[in-house]
């Protein structure tokens, strides 16, 4: 399943998107974001797995944009510290960072 | 109750049903799944896994409370109490506050496999809109979320939206959709999507003398367009249906249909020996919860707490 955390407002799409299916909750991307932006407990969204997965903090998912920015191209690594380290490829963030902090 | 009251234009009709074919009491596995939205609150309680009762009502300031209110509506004149429930999932908005829930699951969820249940196994994307967000769901056939997209930043295309609209032209909220069509030609939309920006500009056209139609219909697709962007950005598959409030809106619903080139489902249940129960596209989170609560129990994964 493609979790899609955040949010789409006048200045572009701010989404971290999880495939749950991919993610092994091995909670590496926890450890490395310096925000405390995520974390790993149960899939909310199929109540009969018991597989845990990484998720976006709720209380992060309205606040994602200026959470991740300093992350991002042109401000931090590229790619992103999370999106770096997790060996199955299950996160990704979606292009507006890219376009607003890209070229700076 | 102040029903009709002169200026509570947002007020929507409150809703209650009772399976007069099944007896609680010989059933096996009594379950509740409670729905606290932001503005409406449903109790769904099924018995070994076929629809028993409902309750749909405001939520009021109190969540707890509006769950009780809820679940008293579609408790009373069956006989069934709260002690009489096995296993009681909450779901919505309001989740963490339903004093009678065993476990909460979120509404994404809740909503994909009510909206199975209801609409039937084909459902591939669901558009549950809420009182304050609303959510794109796609889902496979038995209900299992594929991936989901929601809009949970702004009120805009919402219930809540529509509710302050109506109070705003003095039209009773279920009275825009058919209105909306009594118009000779489509007006452009109402070209801001927020609530409140929307509002002064349906201000604003109040005061040019635009007909009340018009700005209904401009309202109406404004919404339509504004989740046609969350929509757009999931994908849409067939069967596609809307659950929640603004299902209910055909004004909304059929200029999405337009602009989407897909038709929504058609609002009936699923199983054929459901064809005379009330169809209520609010209840379907609460239907998915009382279906989670059921699979739960039934399978072992959770223990009945049932003490009468």
């Amino acid at each position: 399943m493609l979790a899609f955390y955040g949010f789409k407002d006048g200045s572009g799409d701010w989404f971290i998107t999880i495939d749950t299916d991919k993610c092994t909750g091995c909670g590496a991307c926890v450890e490395v974001c310096p925000t405390q932006a995520l974390a790993v407990g149960e899939n909310a969204y199929d109540p009969f797995s018991e597989v845990h997965v990484a998720r976006v903090k709720d209380e992060e998912r309205k606040k994602i944009r200026y959470a991740c920015a300093p992350c991002e191209p042109g401000y931090g690594a590229k790619p992103p510290p999370c999106v770096a380290v997790c060996e199955p490829g299950a996160i990704a963030h979606s292009e507006a960072w890219q376009q607003s902090y890209g070229n700076k | 109750m102040a029903e009709g009251t002169s200026n509570e234009y947002w007020r929507w009709p409150e809703g209650k049903w009772t399976n007069p074919d099944i007896d609680w009491k010989k059933g096996t596995i009594i379950a509740a799944g409670v729905d606290v939205g932001s503005v409406s609150s449903q109790v769904v309680v099924v018995v070994d896994g076929e629809l028993y009762s409902f309750g749909n009502t405001r939520t009021g300031y109190d969540s707890p409370d509006s769950a009780r209110k809820a679940m008293h509506i579609a408790l009373e004149e069956t006989g069934l109490t709260v002690n009489n429930i096995d296993y009681c999932i909450g779901t919505g908005y309001g989740r963490v506050n339903v004093p009678m829930a065993q476990r909460t699951i979120t509404e994404i969820a809740c909503h994909a496999r009510g909206a199975n249940f209801m609409y039937g196994p084909e459902v591939r994307t669901v558009m549950d809109m809420g009182g304050q967000d609303c959510k794109a769901i796609n889902c496979d056939e038995k209900g299992k979320v594929l991936n989901f997209m929601m809009n949970d930043k702004c009120a805009a295309g919402t219930g809540r939206g529509m509710e302050v609209f109506a109070d705003l032209i003095r039209v009773p909220v279920w009275e825009i959709g058919p209105r909306s069509f009594q118009i000779e030609k489509e007006p452009p939309m109402i070209s801001s999507t927020c609530v409140v920006f929307a509002k002064s500009e349906v201000v604003g056209l109040l005061e040019q003398g635009v007909p009340e139609n018009d700005i209904m219909a401009a309202y109406c697709a404004a919404m339509a367009h504004r989740i046609m962007e969350l929509l757009n950005r999931l994908g849409v598959h067939e069967k596609f249906v809307i659950t929640g409030g603004i299902a209910k809106n055909e004004g909304v619903v059929k200029r999405l249909e337009k602009e989407l080139g897909i038709k929504t489902a058609e609002k009936k249940w699923h199983k054929p020996e459901y064809k005379n129960y009330p169809f209520d596209t609010q209840i379907a989170g609460a239907a998915g919860a009382a279906l989670f609560a059921e699979a739960m129990v039934s399978k072992g994964k959770a223990k009945s707490v049932r003490k009468a």
